[in-house]
């Protein structure tokens, strides 16, 4: 990695924005920031939904198709893309049809696909650096990656902008949207394919074992201090873009692993809002004595 | 008198058992129908079908016209996932309002002037900016009726609207439900545990009993075999 090159002690007087003038620094903040946008976005509607787990089963199905992928020749994220994507339906179809529950379901479809991933990887004899898979590789996106970060962060906001009245209501009261007419269904795979699009291009970031981390965090941290679905969306946003840029930092300056930088900031932050929350709970509960 | 939903000789099966069999009544304008019966006599497959979700194994469910545009307003039970949803008040009653914007994306000036007079038909003005994580038991089931209001001006379809409120807030939820009911002729159907409220605000009883249910006025029901039956027990 690039950073190793330089000196710690040259890193920390440098200003803030003269890190972003290395390019490979300001690919993965810009983009870091869009596919954290995406995730904290998506991540409010799952959390709520209690399909927390399914970014991270995606992301295992990522891994798997990566490998095989790459073992076949055939470039490696856009071989994942519709993997994922049919991952992702088969996931909600299984939990909805209810022979196996939902959190199993991740559970098996996910350790398969890690096993099928780290099979085929050992078989081909291709030489694949599994560790970026499973940690990522921030700091080596191509002009490519921000490309299709670009396309995903654009297909994400407008749907999700688009649908935003009608993703609240299945979110919230499944039974009720169908009862009044709506397509439930349809609304569902819209966010599944959102996710799995987010998912795979998250995880050449964050890697397959913490990209679930961007959308579960800032959701469950917004959560805590807020009470509206919007407020709860926009800040989960905002919190998700400030963790990736604090990790971001904190991973130049420490030559700490970026992906689980912007996780230990998730977690800090995760601590603060429930003192906050513990707080506000606290004066509520003496007002009301 | 208008009839807005006509059940005739329907059965529904679950994986091809029998829950319901020649099932036959009608829900006129105005009526107030307490759907009863004991666990897993069908009430649920029942509500589904009045609300399209599923379709009869034979006969046929026939609603009036003027549903279409407006549709059934329904109140689910309440889910585990509710408890702790960050939604405000007025986010939740304008989802009611769904149900008839199709692909549009957001609400319009006049969708909202009708989830506003919703929210002050339940008295919940003050409460427009409150969580809904936040409300009591019988708050949050008084927003749940306006979002249900929103979707359907003529006909109230309730699952149980009284499950785990207290005696008091219950009482007052059934008035709510009596009012709208006289004052501003919306139809009501409720699928409801407690028999003796059921008949007590109810104009037409259906007690569900696989093939041999009751539907008739609640004063028939007092005095019919089944009706007898349950209440010689209390």
């Amino acid at each position: 990695m690039g950073v190793c090159l330089h000196g710690t002690g040259e890193l920390l007087h440098m200003e803030l924005f003269e890190i972003f003038e290395h390019t490979f620094m300001l690919r993965a903040l810009v983009g870091g920031i869009l596919i954290s946008l995406c995730a904290a976005l998506l991540g409010v509607s799952l959390v709520l939904k209690r399909y927390s787990m399914i970014g991270d089963g995606l992301s295992h199905t990522g891994f798997g198709a990566l490998a095989i992928g790459a073992a076949a020749g055939f470039p490696p994220l856009e071989f994942a893309i519709p993997i994922v994507i049919a991952a992702a339906f088969l996931l909600l179809r299984i939990s909805e049809n209810g022979k196996i529950k939902g959190d199993a379901a991740v559970a098996l479809i996910s350790t398969s696909a890690l096993a099928v991933g780290i099979t085929v990887t050992s078989l081909s004899g291709v030489n694949i650096d599994i560790e970026s898979y499973l940690f990522g590789s921030i700091l080596a996106l191509s002009d490519s990656d921000i490309v299709l970060c670009v396309i995903v962060f654009a297909v994400v906001m407008t749907m999700f902008i688009l649908f935003y009245n009608k993703i609240f209501a299945v979110t919230f009261d499944e039974s009720f949207s169908k009862a009044i007419g709506m397509k439930a269904g349809i609304y569902n795979i819209i966010i599944a394919l959102l996710t799995a699009l987010t998912t795979v291009i998250g995880m050449k970031l964050m890697g397959t074992l913490l990209i679930s981390s961007l959308m579960i965090f800032p959701a469950i941290i917004s959560m805590r201090i807020f009470s509206r679905f919007k407020t709860v969306v926009i800040s989960s946003a905002v919190i998700s873009v400030i963790g990736f840029f604090i990790g971001l930092c904190i991973s130049f300056y420490y030559s700490t692993p970026a992906g689980a930088s912007v996780v230990l900031v998730n977690m800090f932050m995760l601590l603060i809002s429930s003192t906050i929350s513990l707080i506000k709970r606290r004066r509520a509960a003496a007002v009301s004595s | 008198m208008n009839e807005l939903i006509r059940c005739e000789n329907v059965s529904f099966s679950y994986e091809n058992a029998d829950v319901l069999k020649n099932l036959s009544f009608s829900v006129g304008e105005g009526d107030y129908l307490c759907i009863v019966g004991e666990n897993g006599s069908g009430k649920s497959t029942l509500t589904k079908g009045i609300l399209g979700l599923k379709q009869p194994a034979e006969g046929r469910i026939i609603k009036s016209d003027s549903l279409r545009s407006g549709g059934i307003g329904y109140l689910p039970q309440q889910t585990p996932a509710q408890k702790d949803f960050p939604a405000s008040v007025s986010e939740v009653v304008f989802s009611g309002l769904l149900g008839r914007s199709g692909f549009h994306p957001f609400y319009t000036k006049k969708d909202k002037q009708d989830a506003y007079d919703n929210i002050k038909r339940l008295g919940l003005e003050g409460l427009i900016k409150r969580s809904y994580r936040d409300l009591s038991g019988g708050q949050q089931q008084r927003v749940l009726l306006a979002r249900a209001l929103c979707a359907g001006k003529k006909i109230l379809l309730l699952d149980e609207p009284v499950t785990g409120l207290d005696p008091i807030v219950t009482e007052e939820m059934y008035k709510i439900i009596e009012e709208l009911n006289h004052e501003e002729k919306i139809t009501v159907i409720m699928v409801s545990h407690d028999i003796s409220s059921a008949v007590k605000y109810a104009s037409h009883i259906l007690h569900l009993n696989y093939d041999k249910s009751f539907f008739g006025t609640a004063n028939d029901y007092l005095n019919s075999p089944i009706g007898r039956r349950f209440f010689s027990d209390e």
